[in-house]
C-alpha cells in the first residue's frame, strides 16, 4: 500500500459513516439511568453480543452488586451515585462530514492547541487513528496496512463479532471480573474500546493510536482495552485522551489487558488529558483506571504515561512479571493543579527468575492540589535473582499543594537487588530569575524547567507524542504561577 | 546607553544601595569594583530587574526610557544581559535548548518569526568556537555539575548568542584558569561594539588587562565613592580600599 494520505482518511470517513447503523436510523441513543440485570442485557443485546460475553458481563455485575467503592487511595472526592448515570450513548448523527475539519470542531481545537492538527498529523507518518467518541468507534483506519500482516486492530466490540476465539480465551484473564470494584463495573457495562492482536513474530510497522473522548453529559465512560501480542512480537500502542469542560463530574472507569506472550514486547504510552475541573475544584472527571500487563518468559512490557487531567485519578498500571527474564518498566508523569487529586504508580510483581523492573514517577503538583505515587514492588519466593530499580521525583510549585510518596516493598526472596529513590524539589525563584533574565517569561520559563524535570519519561514516548506531551504539560501549568 | 540616578534601594527594609549615580554610553566599558558586600551584586540584580528588592528612590533609564517598572525578561528583550556571579542550575534543559529558548522568546517578543533551525545551528557553532567550548558540552543540563568556570564560559557564550546592547558581567572572572580568562575576555571583546556597553564587575585587575576599561568605579557601601580611569584599578590592586575608605571620612 502506498502512502496514506489526508484525503485517504476523509474517503475513509466518508464511507465509513454508514457502515454502522446507529448513524443512519438513530438520531440519539442514551439509556436511561441506572444499572440492573436488565441495563447489561440490553447493552450486550444492543451490541449483538454472543451469549457467553452476555454471561460474563452477568457475572461481573453481580460481583460488583456485592463489592465496596475502595477508599484507601489518598483521594478524597463526592463518590459517583452509580445508580444516576446512563451506561450506554452512542454519539448523535452528524452533518455529512466534507472535511476532515468537521469531524469534530472541539476535538479539532484541541488538537490544535496541542500542535497535533490532523493537519500536523498527515506528517505524522505511521500512525493509525482510531477515534472513539462517546464510546462507539466512528473511525478506524490503516486498517488494511495491518491487516496485511495478520495484525487486528479495531473497536472490541467489532472484534467480539470477528474474532470471539482471540476475546473469549484472553478477555479478563489480566484483569478478572471480581479483580476490584471498578474493573467489575467496568466488565459488566464496557461499551467498546480497542482490541489489538499482533500475530507470531511479527513486528507491528507502525504506532497504533486511539483517542477517546467523553462527550455526552452524564454518560459514564466504560472502555475495554486488550492487547495481545503473540510470541516474538513487538507493538507500540499510544492511547490520548481530550474532553471538552464539563460542569457535573463524570466518571471514567477504564479497563487495560496487555497479554505479552515469550519473547514478545509491547509498549503504552498514554497521554491524558481529561477535563480536571475548573479553578474552584468544581466539574472534572474522575479517573479510576485499571491497567495491567502480564509479561511471559522474555517479554517486556512499558507503561509510559503523562496524566495531566482529571479532577480525580486512580491509576496504578502493573505488570506481572510471570515468565523468567521477562521485563517491566513504568514511566509516569503526573501532573495536578488548582483541586486536582492524583493517586498513581504501580505494581511490579516478580514471579519469574531474572525479572527486571524500572520505576520512573515524576510528579509536578501546582495549585491546591495533591499528588501521590503508590508503588508496590513485589518480589515472589521462587524470583530467584529479581531486580527492581525505582525512581520518584516530586516537584511542587507554591505552598498550598502537597506531593505524597508511598512505596510498598515485599520481598520474599533474598537474592533480590532493590533501590529506591526518591527527591522532592521546588522551582527556585532563583530559576525563574535567571530564565527571565535571558527573555523568558515566568510561565515559559516553568514549562521549560518543568520538561527538564519530566524529560526522562518523555524520552519514552514516541516523538510526535513527545511533541504533543511537552505542550500538555505547559497547557496544564498555565496560571499556576502569579 | 543607562543612565541611573540617586539609585536607592533596599531588601527587607535593609538599605542596600543609598543614593547611586552611573551613566554608561554606548561603546563603552565600565568596571565596578569594591568590598565584599558592598552591593555590587545588587546594582546588577536591580537593573536586570529582580523584584527582591524595592527600589524607594531614583531612576533606572535605558537609552532615555525608564525601565524600573519593566519585568526582567522585558528588560532582557530590550538587550539587558547578565552575566550570574552564581548561575543556577535547570536539570533536564540543555544548554542547547535553554539558548534556543531564550532567543526564540525574544523574537517573539519583538514579533519576529523563530529564528531558523539552520541559523541557530550555524550561530552556536560560530560562537562555541569563539569560547572554545566544545559542542558536547552544549548538550549537557544548564549548570549542572558545571565547574565554577564551565558556568562562567556558559553564561559568556549565552551572551554572544543574545548579543545584548548592555552586558553586565558579575565576576565572570572569578572561578576561571588562566586560560579560561584570556578565552572568555577574548570573546567579550570580539563581541564589544560602539554599538553596545559592558559594565564588568571584578575584584582584580587581572581581567581588566584583558577588557580594558573607560572608566573604573569604587562601589562601597551602596555609594559609587570614586571613578578613574584603567589607572584607578592598578592602584587599588596595589593599596586595597582602606585608603578610599579613609579619604571618606
Ligand atoms: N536577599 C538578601 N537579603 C538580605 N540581605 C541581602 C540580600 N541580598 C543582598 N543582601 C545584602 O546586601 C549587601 C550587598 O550584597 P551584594 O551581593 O550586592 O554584594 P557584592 O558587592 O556583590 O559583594 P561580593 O563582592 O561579595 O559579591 C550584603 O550585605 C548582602 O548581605
Ligand atoms: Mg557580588
Amino acid at each position: 500500500m502506498s502512502k496514506y494520505t489526508e484525503d485517504d482518511l476523509e474517503q475513509e470517513l466518508k464511507t465509513q459513516e454508514y457502515k454502522y447503523g446507529f448513524y443512519t436510523d438513530i438520531e440519539s441513543e442514551t439509556f436511561a439511568k441506572g444499572l440492573n440485570e436488565d441495563v447489561v442485557i440490553a447493552i450486550s443485546k444492543k451490541k449483538n453480543e454472543p451469549q457467553w460475553m452476555t454471561d460474563w458481563r452477568l457475572e461481573a455485575y453481580r460481583v460488583w452488586k456485592k463489592m465496596e467503592e475502595p477508599e484507601w487511595a489518598n483521594v478524597h472526592y463526592t463518590k459517583p451515585k452509580f445508580q444516576d448515570i446512563a451506561y450506554y450513548s452512542a454519539p448523535k448523527e452528524k452533518p455529512k462530514l466534507n472535511s476532515l475539519d468537521e469531524v469534530d470542531p472541539e476535538l479539532l481545537d484541541t488538537f490544535k492547541r496541542l500542535g497535533i492538527s490532523l493537519d500536523e498529523q498527515k506528517k505524522l507518518a505511521n500512525v493509525a487513528v482510531d477515534i472513539v467518541m462517546d464510546s462507539v468507534s466512528v473511525a478506524t483506519t490503516f486498517k488494511k496496512t495491518l491487516g496485511e500482516k495478520g495484525i487486528i486492530f479495531m473497536p472490541i466490540s467489532e472484534a467480539i463479532q470477528e474474532h470471539p476465539e482471540l476475546v473469549r480465551k484472553y478477555l479478563g484473564t489480566v484483569v478478572p471480573t471480581t479483580d476490584n470494584f471498578y474493573a467489575a463495573l467496568n466488565s459488566a457495562v464496557f461499551s467498546d474500546g480497542s482490541f489489538c492482536y499482533i500475530p507470531k513474530g511479527v513486528r507491528c510497522p507502525m504506532e497504533l493510536s486511539t483517542y477517546f473522548r467523553i462527550n455526552e453529559g452524564g454518560t459514564g465512560q466504560f472502555e475495554r482495552t486488550l492487547v495481545v501480542a503473540d510470541k516474538g512480537s513487538y507493538v507500540s500502542y499510544l492511547e490520548g485522551c481530550t474532553a471538552p469542560s464539563r460542569d457535573e463530574n463524570q466518571l471514567h472507569a477504564a479497563v487495560v489487558e496487555l497479554i505479552a506472550l515469550d519473547d514478545s514486547e509491547i509498549k503504552y504510552s498514554t497521554v491524558q488529558n481529561w477535563y480536571p475541573g475548573n479553578k474552584e475544584g468544581k466539574g472534572g472527571v474522575y479517573n479510576f483506571v485499571t491497567k495491567r500487563a502480564i509479561c511471559e518468559t522474555n517479554a517486556k512490557v512499558s507503561w509510559t504515561q503523562v496524566e495531566t487531567g482529571s479532577a480525580v485519578t486512580w491509576k496504578y498500571p502493573s505488570c506481572i512479571l510471570k515468565g523468567n527474564n521477562s521485563v517491566g518498566e513504568f514511566y509516569s508523569i503526573a501532573v495536578t493543579n488548582n483541586h486536582q487529586q492524583a493517586d498513581t504508580g504501580t505494581k511490579m510483581i516478580h514471579l519469574g527468575k531474572n525479572t527486571k523492573s524500572t520505576i520512573i514517577s515524576k510528579g509536578i503538583s501546582a495549585g491546591k492540589s495533591q499528588n501521590s505515587y503508590r508503588g508496590l514492588v513485589q518480589i515472589s519466593s521462587r524470583a530467584e535473582n529479581a531486580r527492581n530499580f525505582s525512581q520518584c521525583d516530586s516537584l511542587l510549585m507554591g505552598n498550598d499543594c502537597g506531593a505524597h510518596t508511598f512505596p510498598y516493598i515485599e520481598v520474599k526472596n533474598k537474592s533480590a537487588q532493590i533501590e529506591h529513590e526518591a527527591t522532592t524539589s521546588k522551582i527556585g525563584e532563583e530559576q525563574l530569575f535567571y530564565c527571565n533574565q535571558r527573555g523568558i517569561d515566568t510561565e515559559k520559563a516553568i514549562a521549560l524547567i518543568v520538561n527538564g524535570f519530566s524529560k526522562e519519561v518523555l524520552n519514552k514516548l514516541p516523538m510526535e507524542f513527545a511533541v504533543e506531551a511537552q505542550k500538555l504539560l505547559e497547557i496544564s501549568l498555565e496560571g499556576s504561577v502569579g | 546607553m543607562l543612565k541611573i540616578e540617586n539609585l536607592q534601594a533596599s531588601i527587607d527594609d535593609k538599605s542596600i544601595l543609598k543614593g547611586l549615580n552611573l551613566e554608561v554610553k554606548a561603546g563603552e566599558v565600565h568596571a565596578i569594583m569594591g568590598p565584599n558586600g558592598a552591593g555590587k551584586s545588587t546594582l546588577a540584580n536591580i537593573i536586570a530587574g529582580k523584584d527582591d528588592y524595592e527600589i524607594t528612590e531614583g531612576t533606572i533609564e535605558l537609552n532615555g526610557e525608564d525601565i524600573s517598572e519593566l519585568a526582567p525578561e522585558e528588560r532582557a528583550h530590550n538587550g539587558v544581559f547578565l552575566s550570574f556571579q552564581y548561575p543556577v542550575e535547570i536539570p533536564g534543559v540543555s544548554v542547547t535548548n535553554f539558548i534556543k529558548t531564550a532567543i526564540n522568546e525574544t523574537r517573539k517578543a519583538k514579533g519576529l518569526e523563530d529564528m531558523p533551525a539552520k541559523d541557530m545551528l550555524k550561530m552556536i557553532r560560530e560562537k562555541s568556537e569563539l569560547l572554545e567550548i566544545d559542542r558536547k558540552f552544549l548538550s549537557r543540563s544548564l549548570n549542572e555539575g558545571f565547574s565554577g568556570g564551565e558556568k562562567k564560559r556558559n553564561e559568556i557564550f549565552q551572551m554572544a548568542m543574545l548579543e545584548p546592547k548592555l552586558a553586565i558581567l558579575d565576576e565572570t572572572d572569578s572561578g576561571l584558569d588562566i586560560d579560561a580568562l584570556r578565552i572568555v575576555a577574548n570573546g567579550v571583546n570580539k563581541l564589544k561594539s560602539k554599538d553596545n556597553a559592558v559594565i564588568v564587575i571584578t575584584h582584580y585587575q587581572r581581567l581588566l588587562d584583558y577588557i580594558v576599561p573607560d572608566f573604573v568605579h569604587v562601589l562601597h557601601n551602596g555609594k559609587i565613592v570614586k571613578s578613574g580611569d584603567a589607572s584607578l584599578a592598578i592602584e587599588l590592586e596595589a593599596k586595597g580600599y582602606d585608603w578610599i575608605k579613609q579619604e571618606l571620612v
